[in-house]
């Protein structure tokens, strides 16, 4: 019985599937945890604010529903990258990684209008509970959605210095799981926040 | 070099030889190293001296119970001592000391030549060993966190902890679990991904399955602390209400979320150890584990139901009946894939050719230490029974006989069993024995009296006691056992110094062990198997004992190239606990200069090719 | 090794898939505000809410990130925490008497 086959040296996967890959679903999995904790926070103090503003004077339905409409869409414009980088149409490949990034900076700059918006009408992370659950919860979301532009505008300028190619696809296929996934968690924040309201 | 099937002493020269550098190199090349094994150690000995730290604050703590109404040390330093040792024990020597196991022994165990992401497996150590003392420097700098172990709300607030002590604490855990859940994602890929040609899962070896195992927990029990720990940092910070009863807030959800993660933790500390105990026994009974599916599974079966059981440490905060009562039936069926295990290990026992060395006696007096801890635990896993057992001595005692009696005893069990695969050389079994008999003696003269001291009503986290309760006595018990305990790490650091100097060589199998990381030599070469191994089977060395040959680096064939060092987790690291540093301060240059260190070694990091 | 599982999926749905897929989310969630001004659904408004949005999270999950197509393993590392999260806050909501939602 030989022990002692000889082997690839390579880095050698055992289930077949690329371990970046792996990792990423891994950290999506804790993600859940987060949101989960996030979350419970905000729905045990609901309705336990002693003072105003309360959500229903505040949150703004129409506007929020255009956001996240186009946080959606950055969705659509991701997988369209990946799906021109697997192609090796590197030039779509760039277009559609910039009109993620450039999506989710339209969401970015909605939150940001929002925050200020609700801050002028009194509502700041002190004023009651409210506040500091919808401000820590949404801003959670907004800090993952700011790394995620981060990462996208630096593949687009690997990109841009020729150095994203159709074997990169597996890097742009594990942003855009994490891109993804942060636009699942709005999906779930926009009905439970928002239209729950 | 001829790796063949007899038992030990067969690999030529000394014993400390270095295989392609394992150890050697300055400094920058243990602050660059991304070598799992070199992790491993950095791990194992900064972990030991932070269990020796701890283990000086607890005997501070018990000289001062040693007699009634003692004023040796006032009762501002006895909080921050009671704190630091629970959270130093925890967070700073049971947990680094698992990892330094899987850092050392789950890449050979598998077969693989590192961990999946060696890099990210330095980042987590360096994260963990500044974040460590980020946490101590405290004591320097106005004191150190006094709020307890779980720093319960709204203890916590700004009203009731004024000052940096609190937010040392919640920054320390924030920073600490960074490398926790790094450390996490990287096992659960390298299990996944790395094992080596013919290695199914339910083929692994058990140790290997409960760090797999662990590292789930951690990646799903984390982040409900991190959460609880932002809140609080908000409140503390920046005046938010959370935990602030007057405005509404919830100082019950601190708990809620702490104990969601911290009845995880629990086995988070214990499954690694449960882990080890499986591999020795059936090495030195010379024969397989007794039923391996059953074992793996109740494992799974324990991390499952870990996650259902998190109230059963707020019985007393009025919940309801309902509540209490589902809790409290979750939390008594934990006992039977705990028992599940116990019997497995006994039937291994049974019937095989015991070899009776150190590492079986710890082994033997894991299980013992364990059963009484795990009755203690089902006792107040009963809420009736709980409420009056709640914050009295009897929990210490519970908690002590689980964390020491069964994890540092398994956790020792299985340094003396892989320290010669990770040196090369023996440590003194005679040494190992008496080490043990003081450790286990004086373990229960130390926590054994403090159920009854429990039950007769003697509150925990208290400074002193007054005399004539009848507390003295069994009060001085514990405080001389506690010496006494103390005194037997010295034995083993002894053991450990006299090894370095001037101990024997191990060869490549000292134990005669069936598991991958014993084919190779002591101390592995720095990429471990010049030749991925194949195996048929779960003990592939037993199998293979007849045969000629062994999976092994005995073959010709050229040297694996192996990741070159980086200095950017490191660099990430820093700047990490540099961010805490800012935040700590609430300078908010120190924090932008935190952040731009960060991402700095990210980018370079990114950029950096892995072998160069 | 033979659970390798490489060459059974990567069928991936073409781009024409996703622009469906998207116009069918970007369709519910018009839905989901729609609703939330209906006065006749208000009694049943909750369900119907998680209901919708429980559809959506799936359609992204399964489509934009593949993992209808993709191996079982990643469904595990995703779902396994996922359903510990989600007993986790209805465990919390139930002991906190948060069910009026």
């Amino acid at each position: 019985m030989s022990q002692t086959d000889v082997a690839t040296l390579e880095v050698h996967s055992a289930t077949g599937l690329p371990s970046r890959k792996i990792l990423m679903w891994a950290f999506i999995g804790s993600e859940c945890m987060l949101f989960g904790s996030l979350i419970i926070t905000y729905l045990v103090y609901r309705g336990k604010s002693i003072v105003g503003p309360y959500p229903e004077e505040l949150l703004n339905i129409p506007f929020i529903t255009v956001t996240t409409f186009v946080l959606l869409m950055s969705s659509l414009m991701m997988v369209l990258a990946l799906s021109a980088v697997q192609r090796g149409d590197m030039k779509w490949g760039k277009v559609w990684l910039l009109m993620t990034a450039v999506f989710g900076m339209v969401f970015l700059g909605g939150q940001v209008y929002e925050f200020t918006h609700f801050v002028h009408e009194g509502l700041t992370l002190q004023t009651n509970l409210f506040g500091g659950s919808f401000f820590l919860l949404t801003g959670t979301h907004g800090a993952h959605v700011t790394v995620g532009v981060i990462w996208l505008l630096s593949l687009f300028f690997m990109g841009v210095r020729g150095r994203l190619t159709q074997a990169s696809a597996e890097t742009v296929e594990i942003a855009g799981l994490y891109w993804h996934f942060v636009d699942v968690v709005w999906i779930v924040l926009f009905t439970l926040i928002y239209l729950l309201s | 070099m001829a790796v063949t099937g007899a038992v030990g002493a067969e690999t030529p020269g000394v014993g400390a030889q270095d295989h392609g550098g394992t150890y050697s190199g300055g400094i920058w090349s243990w602050l660059t190293t991304v070598d799992h094994k070199r992790i491993g150690v950095m791990y194992g000995v900064s972990a030991f001296l932070f269990f020796l730290v701890g283990g000086i604050e607890a005997l501070l703590i018990r000289l001062q119970l040693g007699t009634p109404e003692n004023t040796l040390i006032n009762p501002d330093l006895y909080n921050q001592l009671f704190t630091m040792h629970g959270t130093t024990m925890v967070f700073l020597a049971i947990m680094p000391l698992s990892a330094a196991f899987f850092n050392f022994i789950v890449p050979l165990q598998i077969g693989a030549r590192d961990v999946a992401f060696p890099r990210l497996n330095a980042f987590s150590f360096w994260v963990f060993f500044l974040g460590a003392l980020f946490m101590n420097s405290s004591f320097l700098f106005g004191g150190a966190p006094d709020a307890g172990w779980f720093g319960y709300a709204n203890l916590t607030s700004t009203q009731y902890s004024p000052g940096m002590r609190v937010d040392f604490w919640v920054l320390g855990l924030l920073v600490l679990g960074v490398s926790s859940i790094a450390a996490a994602l990287n096992f659960i890929v390298t299990i996944i991904n790395l094992r080596c040609e013919g290695m199914h899962f339910m083929r692994m070896p058990l140790f290997t399955w409960m760090t797999l195992i662990t590292s789930f927990l951690l990646v799903m029990a984390f982040p409900a602390i991190t959460v609880g720990l932002v809140l609080l940092m908000f409140d503390r910070m920046f005046g938010t209400q959370f935990f602030n009863p007057l405005a509404g807030g919830d100082v019950l959800l601190w708990q809620h979320l702490f104990w969601i993660f911290g009845h995880p933790e629990v086995y988070i500390l214990l499954l690694p150890g449960l882990g080890m105990v499986s591999e020795i026994i059936p090495v030195f009974s010379r024969k397989p584990l007794f039923g391996y599916a059953f074992v793996v599974y109740s494992g799974v079966l324990i991390a499952f139901l870990g996650f259902g059981v998190w109230a059963h440490h707020m019985f007393a905060v009025g919940l309801g009946p309902v509540a209490n009562t589902v809790f409290a039936a979750a939390t008594m069926l934990i006992a039977i894939p705990t028992g599940v295990k116990i019997f497995n290990w006994i039937a291994t026992l049974w019937g095989g050719s015991l070899r009776l060395k150190t590492p079986l006696y710890f082994c033997l007096g894991f299980i013992a230490m364990f059963i009484i801890g795990g009755l203690s635990g089902v006792m107040h896993a009963s809420a009736a029974a709980d409420l009056q057992q709640t914050d009295t001595y009897f929990i210490v005692a519970h908690i002590h006989y689980v964390l020491f009696g069964g994890v540092m005893f398994a956790l020792f069990a299985g340094m003396y069993y892989w320290i010669p695969k990770v040196t090369g050389r023996m440590l003194s079994d005679r040494l190992g024995k008496i080490h043990f008999w003081i450790m286990l003696v004086s373990f229960n003269l130390t926590f054994f009296p403090q159920h009854f001291l429990g039950l007769h009503g003697m509150p925990r986290r208290t400074f002193t006691y007054e005399s004539g309760l009848g507390f003295e006595a069994m009060n001085l018990m514990s405080t001389v056992g506690a010496l006494l305990l103390g005194s037997s790490m010295l034995i083993f650091i002894w053991n450990v110094l006299q090894m370095l100097r001037k101990g024997p060589p191990t060869g490549a199998d000292p134990w005669g062990g069936s598991t991958l990381e014993w084919s190779i030599a002591s101390p592995p070469p720095h990429y471990n198997f010049k030749v991925l191994p194949k195996v048929y089977g779960r003990d592939p060395l037993w199998a293979a004992d007849t045969s000629d040959s062994r999976p092994g680096d005995d073959v010709e064939a050229p040297e694996p190239h192996m990741p070159g060092p980086s200095a950017f987790p490191l660099t990430t690291a820093i700047g990490i606990v540099v961010m805490a540093a800012g935040g700590l301060t609430t300078t908010l240059p120190v924090l932008f200069v935190g952040v731009a260190v960060v991402l700095f070694g990210v980018y370079g990091w990114a950029f950096q090719p892995l072998e160069h | 090794m033979a659970q390798s599982n490489e060459h059974v999926q990567h069928a991936h749905p073409s781009n024409g898939t996703y622009v469906l897929v998207a116009a069918v989310l970007g369709v519910l969630t018009a839905v989901e505000v729609a609703v939330f001004y209906l006065e006749a659904v208000r009694p049943v408004l909750v369900p119907l809410l998680l209901t919708l949005s429980a559809a959506k999270f799936t359609m992204v999950v399964g489509f934009f990130m593949h993992l209808r197509f993709d191996s079982k393993l990643y469904r595990a590392l995703f779902v396994g925490p996922l359903v510990v999260a989600i007993a986790v806050m209805i465990a919390m909501l139930f002991i906190n008497g948060v069910f009026r939602l």
